[in-house]
């Protein structure tokens, strides 16, 4: 019962943001700063996490792979597909939906609880138009930029870890070029947009409904942040399952 | 005028109340008294559609807000001005922004007559002075009145106060007592005080609606409570401190 209640109002949460995205009047103010919020600020953290996986990834590889009949361009090749098709995304999506989950959930939810949001329809205003819209198409649209600086990221920490390790730049390069399919881009793309919306819109729905003062916003927090990582596991499963 | 008619409302199990009907004429204050718990501030939220009664209907003007679509409902909405318990401001924008807020988004004014305006509504509540103060600034009483500014800017037909006085000192009470008095005179404004402050209530209202048992119990105007035999009611006032002249 409970499920279904939770389904029902997350459905209806989202029809209600589709219904109301053609107010931008509403959400336009709210846009660029969501942008920002979203993408820009993320930037510090997702270069560091695509730096760090590529490096750990070029070393694992290049330590699993002994063997003099493999070339050393193998490695390029393993490490730029992993991180194109699945590492970049799947990383620093996982590490966004606790900084992005946890921060929308934390803001709505606290704005449900001191009645801003009660406030805001009272005043006549689309509440979900103008606070759920803009987090959510921030989400969609700036998680494929942060996947593309994520891959930047990872590919240049593993050429780095590569030389530091005695495999030249060109090399490595040259396997990645050899086993590169446009295709794995559009791919990454795809899953981004996705988890983009995964994270946003849940939530969005966990502070837009929390209830209970300051322990109800933190149970709708720390729900955001487990859902979204929940949600962009699963996601990612049946993603792979029907693009691959 | 707004018309409660039959109203019942539960959460689950519990009976909040039922068969409620009252009417509130135009340009009448009406306060909605009871123990905490009662289910004034549920009524209140009726009244805007905030929330949806199990049975009964509400009526602005003789539409039932609650068979309004969305977008009527808004503009129904926009006719009323609400000052939250705790002010409800926005606190990611300043105090003078917060009163600006709904003219941004719902008039074409221009900035020079948004700032002229705002100003005016602060000035009615003595807070002309606030500048770009943060809301986190403010204290509780200022909050109230920069929540009463922003609740009067678009000159709304109906004020609702949720709890105007709760937590403030006597003299500050009153100060906000004498702000809902000239609002409603020099406004002309329909106003739902609810509280359980009844030093204020037999201050400021014209009526008086006693929620208790989880029903209407009693409802009548200020002079005849002060004569009403009802004895919960009594009680109720008397529990409150206040002796009846």
């Amino acid at each position: 019962m409970e499920l279904l209640r939770y389904f029902g109002d997350f459905t209806l949460l989202l029809y209600r943001a589709i219904r109301s995205s053609t107010e931008f009047s509403t959400y336009k103010g709210n846009l660029v700063s969501e942008f920002v919020k979203t993408g820009f600020d993320s930037i510090p953290i997702v270069i560091l996490t695509g730096i760090f996986t590529g490096a750990v990834l070029t070393i694992q590889t290049s330590y699993q792979l002994v063997s003099s009949l493999l070339p050393a361009s193998v490695i390029g090749a393993i490490v730029t597909q992993s991180i194109i098709i699945e590492l970049s995304v799947a990383i620093s999506s996982l590490v966004l939906a606790g900084r992005i989950g946890a921060r929308i959930a934390t803001e709505l939810g606290t704005m449900r609880v001191s009645e801003q949001i009660d406030a805001l329809e009272t005043m006549g205003f689309n509440s979900v138009s103008y606070l759920v819209v803009p987090r959510v198409l921030a989400g969609i649209l700036m998680f494929p930029v942060i996947y593309v600086v994520c891959t930047a990221a990872g590919i240049g920490g593993g050429i780095v870890a590569g030389v530091m390790n005695g495999l030249p730049s060109e090399t490595f390069l040259e396997g990645g070029r050899e086993y590169f399919f446009a295709r794995d881009i559009i791919f990454g793309l795809i899953k981004a947009f996705v988890f983009g919306f995964v994270i946003t819109a849940v939530s969005s729905y966990k502070g837009y409904y929390a209830s209970g003062g300051a322990e109800g916003v933190g149970k709708a927090t720390t729900q955001a942040a487990v859902l979204s990582c929940v949600y962009v596991l699963l996601s990612d499963f049946f993603l792979a399952a029907v693009l691959l | 005028m707004i018309e409660i008619r039959n109203l019942t409302k539960s959460f689950g199990s519990n009976l909040i109340w039922k068969d409620v009907n009252m009417h509130i004429e135009d340009g009448e204050t009406l306060a909605i008294i009871g123990k905490s718990g009662c289910g004034k501030s549920v009524l209140l939220k009726h009244i805007v559609a905030l929330l949806q009664p199990d049975e009964g209907e509400v009526l602005i003007d003789g539409r039932n807000i609650n068979e309004l679509n969305y977008v009527e409902l808004r503009k129904i909405r926009q006719r009323f001005g609400v000052l939250f318990q705790g002010g409800a401001l926005f606190d990611s924008i300043s105090a003078f922004e917060n009163v600006a807020f709904p003219l941004r988004y719902f008039t074409n004014l221009s900035e020079s007559d948004i700032r002229a305006k705002s100003m005016e509504c602060l000035a009615m509540v003595n807070l002309q002075n606030i500048g770009n103060k943060s809301t986190a600034e403010l204290s509780g009483g200022m909050r109230k009145r920069v929540g009463l500014a922003r609740a009067i800017v678009m000159q709304p037909d109906y004020l609702l106060y949720d709890e105007p006085t709760s937590g403030l000192d006597p003299e500050t009470s009153d100060e906000i007592n004498d702000l809902i008095i000239n609002m409603a005179k020099s406004l002309d404004i329909t106003s739902v005080v609810i509280s359980h402050d009844m030093h204020s209530v037999l201050r400021i209202a014209d009526k008086a609606a006693f929620l208790d048992e989880q029903k209407l119990s009693w409802m009548g105007t200020i002079e005849e409570l002060r004569k009403s035999d009802h004895k919960r009611l009594q009680s109720f006032v008397k529990a409150s401190e206040y002796q009846l002249i």
